[in-house]
């Protein structure tokens, strides 16, 4: 046995899983557990519980018109594999397609993706690149104030998230250099354009996480081609700089990323 | 210790476990079910894939209480003892799809589910992406390519209702 043991909950209803998030001391919510099961077997985390989210019902996919409603435990499997979101937002139905393998997508879910915020997490740049709302069982947090830096969020002790809301963009891709092994974001760019504005959003790069890059954004917003952001670079102050990929590389790649992004944009 | 009601290969089951058991574990220790191999412990090799209801995964990172109420399959249970083979197994077996043999199961299984949720076929490159949570160290992956591509039309030619083969 690699992990410490653990009371194990699984509940059938949102208020029953916040109550004993709330009432247990180190309990920690588990939803894919693509990225918790590996950080219990390493010590990383040792939970006093696990309230399993898995009989919420929380994994619904809703479209009503140009809204998007993704239910936190929706797979990636399920987000990638969509013929509506497919059509809809194809920049998110292929950043969900090259998360993992197909075996972790079949498993790992929206909500244990966001509230985890790796820094090289493929669905906080599409969730920031979207200009989505992440909705909690208590108050909705636009995307732009829910990242707090790696592995941070704004999610309060005792707070679910339940899912994401998101109007479809006139336009949206997502391009990433994954790592051979992982297949994490060494970079990743999501480019979307829409209700929201013109956005991109870049993950894997930086040591404080994923986050907008608003020259590239404000050189789009005025002309959406990749020669408008020809001469434009991203400096290379606190990328990250490890084994895969040396800071000055990442920050090459953002450029390289999204003018790919722009280039692929079919709609 | 809490009980699970699981359903392994159509049989039903309840079996004690420890919170923390892995369902790789519980599968090869108690049930006796050797099947699914440990690679690495890490979810990268795959050779620990089995399908949980009807998807799969890989069992070194599930939990098996995470598994209560649900129906399990291994490489054991693909075909019936004493009966024919699956077609991805007969069709791993006629391409030589193997060298030691460790990655195997988990080979067939993600292979299984990969011909599965693509009933349109695959091309070689999409075979080979949706083979990126397996690893070969014989580097055999030529053969295991070749052998998939040759199940898929036999897997769905059979698996479909006999009432649908008349309505082309």
């Amino acid at each position: 046995m690699t992990m410490r043991d653990f009371d194990y909950r699984r509940p059938a209803t949102i208020n029953e899983a916040v109550s004993l998030l709330v009432s247990n001391r180190d309990a920690m919510l588990l939803a894919g557990g693509q990225s918790l099961i590996p950080d219990l077997k390493q010590r990383i985390s040792a939970p006093s519980m696990l309230v399993d989210l898995a009989r919420l019902q929380l994994d619904k996919i809703k479209i009503d018109g140009r809204t998007i409603c993704l239910g936190a435990m929706t797979t990636h499997a399920a987000v990638a594999s969509s013929k509506d979101l497919q059509s809809m937002v194809p920049g998110l139905t292929k950043m969900a397609g090259l998360i993992g393998d197909l075996q972790v997508r079949n498993c790992g879910t929206v909500g244990g993706s966001l509230a985890y915020n790796a820094p090289d997490s493929c669905y906080s740049a599409a969730v920031l690149g979207l200009g989505a709302t992440i909705i909690t069982h208590r108050r909705r947090i636009a995307a732009d104030n829910f990242f707090k830096g790696a592995f941070a969020t704004a999610l309060e002790p005792g707070e679910l998230i339940v899912g994401i809301e998101f109007s479809q963009p006139g336009k949206s891709n997502y391009e990433k250099i994954r790592n051979s092994s992982s297949r994490a974001a060494i970079v990743g760019v999501f480019v979307a354009q829409g209700e929201a504005g013109t956005r991109v959003a870049v993950t894997g790069a930086s040591r404080k996480g994923v986050f907008r890059q608003t020259a590239l954004e404000d050189a789009l917003s005025e002309n959406f081609t990749p020669a408008a952001i020809a001469g434009l670079t991203t400096s290379s102050e606190n990328m990250i700089n490890d084994i895969h990929a040396s800071a000055e590389f990442r920050a090459h790649l953002i450029g390289v990323l999204t003018r790919r992004c722009v280039a692929g944009t079919v709609r | 210790m809490p009980q699970i009601r699981i359903r392994v290969n159509a049989r039903e089951q309840t079996v004690t476990v420890e919170n923390r058991t892995l369902l790789v574990d519980l599968l090869r220790e108690t049930l006796g079910l050797t099947g699914a191999h440990v690679g690495c412990d890490t979810s990268q090799c795959g050779a620990c894939v089995v399908h949980v209801n009807g998807h799969s995964l890989k069992a070194c990172t599930t939990l098996a209480v995470q598994c209560d109420g649900a129906e399990i399959t291994t490489i054991e249970g693909l075909s019936k003892p004493g009966a024919a083979l699956h077609p991805m197994q007969e069709m791993f077996l006629a391409q030589n799809a193997m060298q030691c043999g460790f990655c195997t199961p988990g080979m067939i299984m993600s292979a299984v589910d990969l011909i599965r949720q693509n009933p349109q076929g695959l091309s070689e490159d999409e075979i080979r992406e949706g083979l990126e949570g397996n690893l070969c160290r014989c580097t055999g992956y030529l053969s295991i390519i070749k052998a998939i591509a040759a199940a898929a039309p036999l897997m769905h030619s059979r698996t479909m209702p006999a009432a649908m083969k008349n309505c082309k």
